[in-house]
Order: C-alpha cells, then structure tokens, then sequence
C-alpha cells in the first residue's frame, strides 16, 4: 500500500524503463535467453525422468539400460544450476546497472532543472530517492522480470509438447491456462474497487499509530500520552479487520490459480489413468504428460508469487520517472546560441514577470535596464522579489512573462535564446547564504575559478575583507570547513563568498546581501568591496541596508509583488537617482 | 500476491540513509517476538500451510501412483481410491492454502496491534527529550517502521521456517516409508536446499548490506551536497565537475553489488543442483531397489516424482534469510532507542500543585541532555513572575530548546533549581506542573482527524462556542470562515495542508484552550518570512496577554513586543538592551 491513491492496472514493463535505462533493454534480451535454454531444459528433464521410472518397470534395470537417462538427466542438473546461477547473477548485475544508470540520469536532470527547481524540493527526500529509492528494482529484475519470461514461453512449449504425447491432455492444460489471467484480472478488479472504497479508511487507520507516535511531544505537552495505548489497540484491531475484509477477496486470486492449477493436474491424471487403464495409451507417455503439466502452471504461480515485485519496483521506478520527466524549459530543447559579451552589453528587463502559481506573482512586472559598469542598488520589501529577480539575471528561472533583451553592439538578443551555461560564465553571484563545500578553503574557492594560484586566492580573501579569517584557521587555506560550512560565522561565510566573486573576474557581479544580522564590521566590509568591483565590473546588489546604497549609479526599487499590483498592470519602474559619486562615464542612461 | 494490500501504514518508508544501522544483537530478536506475543493462530495458520504444501506433495504421489499402476492394467475398482484422492488433493490444497494465509495475516496483523500499544507504553516516558532532537521526524518513522517488521518475522520467516520443517518431515516420512535409502538421498537435498541455500543468502546479504551502507551514505552526502549547492556550483560551471565526482560514487556502489551478484547466484544454483540431485539420487537408488526386488516399479514413480514436489517448501526460506538480517537492525534499532533512560524522573510522592498566581524562578540551572554530554545550561538565572513577557535570544546551539525542556519538564535539571510559587517542580508531577505551563512548539503536530479533535485535544469538555472563540483569538476567524466542513474539516496526514503560519497559529489556539497561566512560544516564526512572522508573533502576544510569555527565538522579529530580552551564551542568561536589537529590518519590512 503506498501513500498514493490506487491506480489503474499498469503494464508489466513499463516503456520508460527501457527509455531511460539501456541497461534494461539488454536485461531483457539476456533474460528471453535463459528463459529458452530453461524452456529447452525443462522439457529434457521431463523425458529424462520418465525414461528413469519406465525402464525400471519394464524391467530394464541394468546399468546399460539406465546409464543413457541417468547422463542425460544429471547433464540437465548441471545446466539447470548453471542457468540458475546465470539467470540470477545476470539480474542482479542488471539491477545494479539499471539504478546506477537512473541515479546517475535523476541527478544530471536535476542540475538541469536548476536552483529554482531544486529548491521547491528537499535535499534529504532527494538523497533518499537517489540512494535507496531505487532498491525496489532488485526485486523487480531478481524474480518478477525472470518469472514473466518464463511464464511466456514455458507454458506454451509445455502445451505444445503434451499435445503431441496426448491431444486430450493438451487441449485441458491449452483451455484452463487462460482461466488463470483471466481469473486473476476478474478477481483483481473486485479487489481493486472494494480497496477504493475502503481507502481513505485504510489508509487513516493504518497511519493512525505513525500520526500518534510523531505527536507524542504534543500529547505529553496536553498530558494526553498515557491514554493512547488503548486507542492504538482499537484502532489498530479496526485496520485489521477492514484489511482482513480486503485480503479475503485478494487472496481469493491466488487461491483460484491455484486451484486451476492443482484440479488440472488432477484432471489430467485421472484422465490419463483411465486411458492408460483402457490399453490406449503407454506408460512412458502418461508420465511425460504427468511430469510437464505442472511445469505448465508452475510459471504463472511464480509471477502471482512476484506481483508485489512488480507493483513496487515499477511505483519505485515512477518516482524517478516523476523527476526525469520533469521538462527542462517550456521550449524543450536547450537553448544553444552564444552570450554576448557582457562588457558591451546593455541588460533591459522589459515587464518581466515571475509566478509560480496563479493566484501570487513572485516578481514583478518590473521594467529596467543595467548597463556595462554600472553599479546598480536593488531595494524592495520582503516578498517583492528581489532575490527573484538575480535568479531571472543568472538564468536559473525563466519569466513567466516579459523578457530580458541583451543589447549588443550587433543588435539585441533575448536571454532566453542564449546557452545558459556560456552566460552564466561570465557572472559571479553572491547569494544571501552562500553555500561552503565541505572540503578545504582553497577548494571552495577554486569551484569559481579552477585554475587560480594560492597567492591570487590570498590576494582575493584580501579584497574581500576576509584577511583575518584566513591568519585565524589553524591551517590556512587547506583548513577544511565543517558540514554547511559550520565554524563560520554568517559573516565570515559572505566574505568567503566575495573572494569567489572577485577569483572569478567576470563582467557582471550579482551580490545579495545578507537579510539576517551581519555584523557592523562585515557590513562595511561588503559596501567596500562593493565599491571594490564597482570600478571594473557592472554590479547589481540587493540592499537592505543604506551603506550599500551610497555611490549607486542607478537604484531599482520593487514594491511587493501581490495580486492588486498585477492586477492593475502597474508598471514597477525604475528610479534613476543622482549618482554622487558617480563618474561622467558612468551616467544613468535610463 | 496479486494486488493484495500490504497492511504496512502509509508513510513508513523504507529506505532512511541517515541513521547509522545499529549493530544487530540476536538477543533483540527475541525480545521483538516477545514484545509481539504470538498467537495460537499463527500456529495454526502454520499447520493450514503445511496441510496445503503435503496435499500438493500428496497430489504428485497418487497421481503417479494411479498412473504407474494403470499401466498394470489392474480392475478399475483398484484405482477408484487413487482417483478420489487425486481429486481430494487437488482441490484440498488451495482451499488450505487460502485459509493459510488468511489466518497468518489475521495473527500477524493482531500481533501487530499489540506489539504496537507495548511500544508505545515504553516511548511514553521517553517522549520527547529522548525521541532524537532535530531529526525526530525520521527517527520516529523509522521506529514505527521497525515495530512493523515485527510482521516480517511471524508472517515471512518464522511461519516458513514452521512450514519448511513440517513438509520436509512428512515427506521424508512417506520416502522412508517407501524406501528408506532414497529417504537419505532426499534428507541430504532437502538440507542443502533448506539449509546451506538460505545461511549462503542470509551471509552475503549481510556481507553486502555492510560494504554498501558505507558506500550508500558516501554517495548520499555528496547528492545533499550537490542538491544544497546547486545554485552556486550552477552558477560556478563546477556543477559538472560535481556530477563527475558523483558517478565515481556511484560506480563504488554499482562495482559492490555486481560482486553480491555473483554470490546471490550461486546461491540460487546451489538450490536448483539440490533439486535435480535429488531426483537424479533417488532415481539411481530406486532403480537397485526395484532390481533387488525391495520396492515394485509403480511405488518407484512415487519415489523418483515426490522430491519433485518436496522442494517447493524450501522456495521462501531465502528470502526469510535476507529478511532476518533486516528484522535483527530493525530489533536492535527498536530496542536501542526503548532501553534508553527517561529524561524526567516523576517523584513518587508528589507534592500537590500549589495555588495560583504562579511565578516561576530559575535559579542556577544546569542542565545537560544525557550523562558525559557537555554542559548546555550552567548556571541560568531566569525570573518570570506572573504576566511578564520575556524574549530568549541566542543563536542555533546556544541552548535554547534546553532552556525550553526545562521548564516543560521534558528534562530534570542536574543542580540549581526551577520553582513555581515556591514549590521545586521537581516535587511535582510533571503532568501537574504541565497544568501550568504551556508550549506552542515549532513542531507542533497537527494530528490526522478533525479540527475538533485536534483542539479538543487540549481540553477534551470544550464545546464548540470555545473552541471557536480560541481561533478567533489565534486569529484563525477568516481561515475558518472559508474551511468547507467547520470544526470537522480533516487535518494532517490525509486531509487538508495548512501553511506554515497557519500550523502555528492551530497549535496556538491549542495552546489557549489548555489555558495555562505561563505560554513558552518555542521557534514560532522559524521558517516564515519576515512580515508574516512579526504579524504571527503580534498576534500571539496580543492573544496570550494577561500570561506569563518566555518567546524564544533566533529571529529579530516580534522582538520589540516583549518586555525584556535575554540572551542566552555560553550557558547563561544574559540582559539585552532594545537598542542591540534594533535595526537589521528589511527596507520595508517595518510596518510601524
């Protein structure tokens, strides 16, 4: 039972499998041929059996007469081992290739998908689906996969075979095998209309101990957590009955496969019997047909058996699929064309709009325009959007409405046409709560440039006000910084984040400061740093506190983006300010 | 199995990568049966399974029987016997198995109930402080999910084992019967198959579990690594060199469970060798006892076809071994978190509750979550008399939610002392003293029933008139306005989401159904954005006044709305003038 709604009847592989996962487009292939070799073995087996029981009634016990069969069936043995072993080492290896090669396709799609999609998810949930949310394909490739092949081939050969041996017992087991699926879809179907009904029951009982133990604090808080066990019993003894309701139908399934199963047998038996007894037919016949016949059935009791395999492996499967699915922009296909250079390059943002539903607009409409080397103050209350709006410059989100026009020398550009990857190279971002690798200083600040020497990460610790940090860890830059980048202050790990964007030497610094309490030393060191790069790069900052503010060259402000605003199609404008200092170069070209 | 619920409640998810897999001691797994208690039914449900696979084994022999025999060409008469229990077998054996498994699930299923009413009784003294800290969540699905294998082993190990060993001795006995040498062939296959196939499995199941569990949580930390990181490593262009570094990992994981791969199937080819062997041993056999004349050539068809069917009793007991290594953690998990000390220790004669009003004094508490653990409390001062509203600063890990425990009773105190209108509350009941005191926690639960009853849950005589009225004072007037289904709209797991805000403000009317005279606000802005949680702390102020308010918080907002603030460093109460409060608001962000 999974937290989902019951769906329909899903197919037995389901085609995405096959889409994302090569490795179970080969797995498939391997199993078809074991399961024809087994095919071939189990019929051997059969006659080899039969000869070992005829020659002996017939007298023929010497060893001449029964070293033939005795051969056959112990090479039969072997291969069937072998096939065994084949048969399981092949899926299980399958296994592990299909969920590498999902793991490994949900996380590149997850990159890109982006930040803004990342972070409508959770990281635990994600790393728990990654790692062990696949785990249900073992049994899914182990024993359902085999066993559904085997049911394809085995019972048809085995008809086949007795028909040749007995036409009677091979138009019994020809015309009750198809009972078996159709009984099992008839009964399921029951089955699955009576869970339905019942599913919001089961699903409130069966939860209801779970609900109760993550409550406890609240009980003990209310003094209410002596009295539940009682509850816990009532209502876990309702749940049984109403899943006892629910497993007499389902187990009727099994039980009527079964039952198909064992009274063919039985039929054939006795028909074979009383054929046998009339002189119609010969021994070794009766029990060749005797020894396949459950061979016949055996196959489909194995997938009844692995159903649950199946329905887990495949639910499992879906969640993977659910994010893979996940389409990477509204276009589909990438964008390709190179970014224009940055430091030629005007950015206007023309009523770019951000919703992520209908009824709240995150951002905007906003209208502006950021030209090369200036310095840009981005002011608003919370909610407005400001954050949004680095996200919409750095591509991470594409407006919902609006665009974003780069207008170059040779002419403008929209953003949403330019290989992300190539524009985002010419921008350095820092975020409100910059994210610190678990690994050494040096490390983290070489994921913005690779190729930078240890002087020129000193010298960008340097700009970035972060001198002191550097002479106060134990080991320099080689001192490893703990999970999150703990043993840093929020302070410290902004300055950490400044040095990157000064390592990284690009056109265009995008820098949202901190909302939470930086201290005063730290404030002022970001508005010099800022200040710092202003010079020599066009800089957009959100500031929430006046320091930054001084020296802007132009100053968007956001007011909160809600319904009413949208509504009345306001236009959220730019607010060109005197530029006090300003150089004659850098005028506001608004 | 087809489409059958399994009764494992939603939500318990398997898979949990975090929490480290406690080492599994074979004396938990008992405990985890004694804490189930079987049931007689179960024992029966074991001999219905039994019954089922003999009646199968059954079927094989009489229809051999019937089929060598008629070769014979005997008198019909001399079959009738066979051909009626033929028949009898063949239908005997679904019909028991169906009662088989209805029975076990039924005894599992009341098992279940019981072994979780026992846990629960043993979690109750536990709760909270000893119910894991930040990761309680998982911690307690975890836990649920490990009283739940409880099922796993009466369902999907003991009972196979039960049946396993039933069916091999019937069928043995009716082979030694027959012919007492293809009894030995037979009892050598049978323990190969039941025995050396499942230890084989349960081994390299464990074996690979240990080397993947390293490797798995390798993998995860860099997956959470990549998933928090993402924007930067993005907008770095270090996001590839990530995923690079990440199929590595990967490959580690993939590289280990090919090698399982290879032992699972020798495993698996041992268990069919056994089979083959056997029908292969007793043929041989059966041939030199027909020529020396010991058994006649119809009963050597019984011999030579019945081990064909004798095996299929052994088909779980793999799995059963790879579960029992999995019900073992599962055991030693449970049984871990239950053995641990309870944080609080009721007195045995407690003093009765004294009279209102109720000032509370902490006087050099110190306090500590578990012994050998540092210090997070050393000597707090703290004076709350009745009606004064006091903010708690300090930053993550300074001790806050130990301050909180503390005066909630969810943790005794080591030295100094907490008293309420003069009586140590160490004296008191701590349900008593919760009489008194109030939380509003930033968990909060949110129950899945109603919204009466997640209410009345604080007061369980309020009728409807107060149960209303306190959401108007928590400010819920317009959001109860628009529900569709008044007080019995559905909430929690299965019903309707509430937001973040609107969580807080149910456990807040909670809160002021249960009136207590001292409301400790724990965290009520955490995860709200700045306007919204200055409204929030506002409102909760506004509703609680007239009591005694400790807000305890990380955040600035609703801060200017207490009477005095301290922070809590190093161990101890520190005073916070306003004025070092002040300032750090959004632009905007103030509305006053």
């Amino acid at each position: 039972m999974s937290r989902a709604e019951p769906r329909g009847r899903a197919s037995p592989v389901d085609p995405r499998l096959l889409r994302y996962a090569a490795g179970a487009r080969r797995h498939l292939l391997v199993a078809a041929g074991i399961g024809v070799a087994t095919t071939l073995l189990v019929l051997v087996q059969a006659f080899a059996v039969t000869e070992l029981v005829v020659r002996p009634f017939a007298g023929q016990t010497g060893s001449a007469a029964l070293r033939g069969p005795l051969l056959l069936l112990a090479v039969v043995v072997a291969c069937r081992a072998g096939l065994a072993v084949a048969g399981e080492v092949a899926a299980h290896r399958a296994a592990a290739t299909v969920k590498s090669e999902l793991r490994r396709g949900l996380l590149a799609h997850v990159v890109a998908l982006g930040p803004s999609w990342l972070g409508r998810q959770r990281a635990g949930e994600l790393a728990t689906l990654v790692t062990r949310g696949t785990d249900a394909l073992d049994g899914y490739f182990a024993r359902y996969l085999p066993a559904l092949v085997t049911a394809a081939l085995v019972p048809a050969a085995v008809v086949a075979v007795v028909s040749t041996q007995n036409p009677l017992s091979g138009l019994i087991v020809a015309a009750t095998l198809p009972l078996v699926p159709v009984f099992a879809v008839l009964v399921g179907m029951a089955t699955r209309a009576r869970t339905a009904r019942q599913w919001h029951t089961l699903a409130a009982l069966g939860g209801h101990f779970l609900d109760v133990v993550e409550g406890l604090p609240t009980l003990v808080v209310f003094r209410r957590a002596k009295a539940q066990a009682a509850t816990i019993r009532e209502v876990s003894d309702s749940h049984r009955r109403a899943t006892m309701s629910t497993l007499r139908l389902a187990f009727l399934s099994s039980a009527v496969l079964e039952l198909v199963a064992t009274l063919s047998v039985a039929l054939v038996a006795v028909s074979i019997g009383l054929r046998l007894l009339g002189g119609g037919l010969d021994l070794r016949t009766g029990l060749v047909v005797l020894v396949l016949t459950p061979e016949a059935y055996w196959p489909l009791r194995q997938v009844g058996a692995h159903f649950h395999d199946s329905v887990e492996g495949l639910a499992a499967a879906r969640e993977v699929f659910a994010v893979l699915d996940t389409p990477l922009s509204p276009g589909g296909a990438r964008p390709a064309r190179p970014a224009p250079d940055l430091r030629r390059t005007t950015i206007r943002l023309q009523g770019v709009q951000v919703r992520y539903d209908r009824a709240k607009a995150a951002l905007g409409p906003v209208e502006a325009s950021i030209a090369p080397g200036e310095l840009v103050g981005l002011v608003g209350p919370s909610g407005s959007g400001k954050s949004t709006l680095l996200a919409v410059l750095l591509g991470f989100l594409a407006p919902t409405a609006g665009r974003v026009v780069l207008e170059t020398p040779d002419g403008p550009v929209d953003l949403a046409e330019v290989d992300p990857d190539d524009w985002r190279a010419q921008i350095a971002w820092v975020p409100q709560q910059p994210w610190l690798a678990p690994a050494s200083l040096a490390e983290n600040l070489r994921l913005a440039r690779a190729q930078a020497s240890d002087d020129e990460l000193v010298e960008a610790l340097t700009q970035a006000g972060a001198g002191p940090l550097l002479a106060r860890l134990p080991d320099g830059l080689g001192t490893v910084l703990g999970e999150r980048g703990a043993g840093l202050s929020a302070g410290e790990r902004q300055r950490v984040a400044l040095a990157r964007a000064f390592l990284r030497r690009a056109p265009l610094v995008l820098l949202d400061e901190a909302s939470a309490h930086l201290d005063e030393g730290t404030e002022s060191v970001v508005a010099a740093a800022v200040r710092g790069l202003a010079g020599r790069h066009t800089v957009v900052v959100v500031a929430h506190r006046p320091a930054l503010l001084q020296g802007v060259d132009r100053l968007v402000v956001l007011s909160a983006a809600d319904p009413a605003a949208a509504r009345t199609g306001a236009v959220r404008g730019e607010r060109a300010e005197p530029a006090p200092g300003g150089g004659p170069d850098r005028g506001a070209a608004a | 199995m087809s489409s059958a619920p399994n009764p494992r409640p939603p939500g318990a998810r398997p898979g949990d990568t975090r929490r480290p897999p406690a080492t599994a001691r074979p004396g938990d797994t008992r405990r985890l049966l004694a804490t189930a208690r079987p049931t007689a039914r179960l024992g029966v449900g074991a001999l219905a399974g039994a019954a089922a696979l003999l009646a199968g084994v059954g079927l094989t022999a009489t229809a051999a029987w019937l089929i060598a025999r008629a070769a014979q060409a005997p008198g019909v008469l001399t079959l009738t016997v066979a051909i009626v229990a033929v028949r009898f077998f063949g239908i005997a054996r679904p019909v028991l198995r169906y009662l088989e498994r209805l029975l076990s699930h039924d005894a599992a299923l009341r098992v279940l109930a019981e072994a979780r009413a026992r846990v629960y009784d043993r979690l109750v003294p536990l709760a909270p402080a000893r119910l894991g800290g930040q990761r309680r969540g998982d911690l307690l699905a975890r836990l649920v999910a490990d009283v739940d294998s409880v099922q796993d082993l009466q369902l999907r190990i003991l009972e196979p084992v039960a049946v396993a060993v039933l069916v091999s001795a019937g069928c043995l006995g009716l082979v030694a019967w027959l012919l007492p040498s293809a009894a030995v062939v037979l009892g050598v296959g049978l323990l190969l198959a039941g025995v050396a196939a499942p230890l084989a499995a349960g081994a390299t199941a464990r074996a690979s579990e240990a080397r993947l569990a390293g490797a798995r949580a390798r993998l995860s930390t860099e997956v959470v690594d990549l998933v928090r990181g993402a924007g930067d490593l993005i907008a770095m262009g270090a996001a590839p060199a990530r995923l690079a570094r990440i199929g590595e990992r990967d490959l580690e994981l993939t590289r280990i469970a090919h090698r399982a791969a290879l032992a699972a199937g020798l495993g698996a080819g041992l268990a069919s060798l056994a089979v083959g062997a056997t029908v292969w041993g007793s043929a041989l056999v059966g041939a030199g006892a027909v020529r020396s004349g010991r058994i006649s050539g119809v009963l050597l068809a019984v011999v030579v076809l019945v081990p064909l069917a004798a095996f299929e009793c052994l088909a779980p007991l793999p799995q059963a071994a790879v579960l029992l290594t999995r019900v073992r953690r599962s055991a030693a998990r449970l049984f871990e978190l239950l053995d641990a000390t309870p944080a609080v220790h009721a007195p045995a004669a407690p003093v009765p509750l004294p009279e209102a009003p109720y000032p509370l004094l902490l006087r050099g508490v110190r306090a500590r979550w578990t012994e050998g653990a540092p210090l997070v409390l050393d000597g707090v001062d703290l004076d709350l008399p009745p009606g004064r509203r006091v903010g708690i600063v300090g930053a993550s890990g300074a001790g806050k939610s130990t301050l909180v425990a503390v005066l909630l009773r969810f943790l005794d105190v080591e030295a100094g002392q907490v008293s309420l209108a003069g009586v140590d509350t160490a004296e008191l009941d701590p349900d008593e003293l919760r009489r008194v005191v109030g939380l509003v926690a930033d968990d909060a639960h949110i129950f899945g029933s109603t919204l009466r009853e997640n209410l009345r849950l604080a007061r369980p005589v309020a009728g409807d008139a107060e149960l209303l009225a306190a959401l108007r004072r928590a400010h819920l007037g317009g959001w109860y306005a628009g529900l569709p289904a008044g007080l019995d709209t559905w909430l929690g797991e299965g019903g309707s989401q509430l937001s973040g805000g609107e969580c807080r403000r149910v456990a807040l009317a909670r809160a002021l159904l249960a009136n207590t005279p001292v409301l400790v606000l724990d965290e009520p802005t955490e995860g709200l954005d700045g306007q919204t949680a200055r409204a929030l702390v506002a409102d909760l102020l506004d509703a609680a006044s007239g009591r005694t308010v400790v807000l305890v918080t990380h955040r600035p907002e609703g801060l200017d709305l207490v009477e005095e603030i301290h922070q809590l460093r190093a161990g101890r109460l520190w005073p916070v003038s306003r004025r070092e409060m002040g300032g750090g608001f959004p632009v905007g962000g103030r509305d006053r």
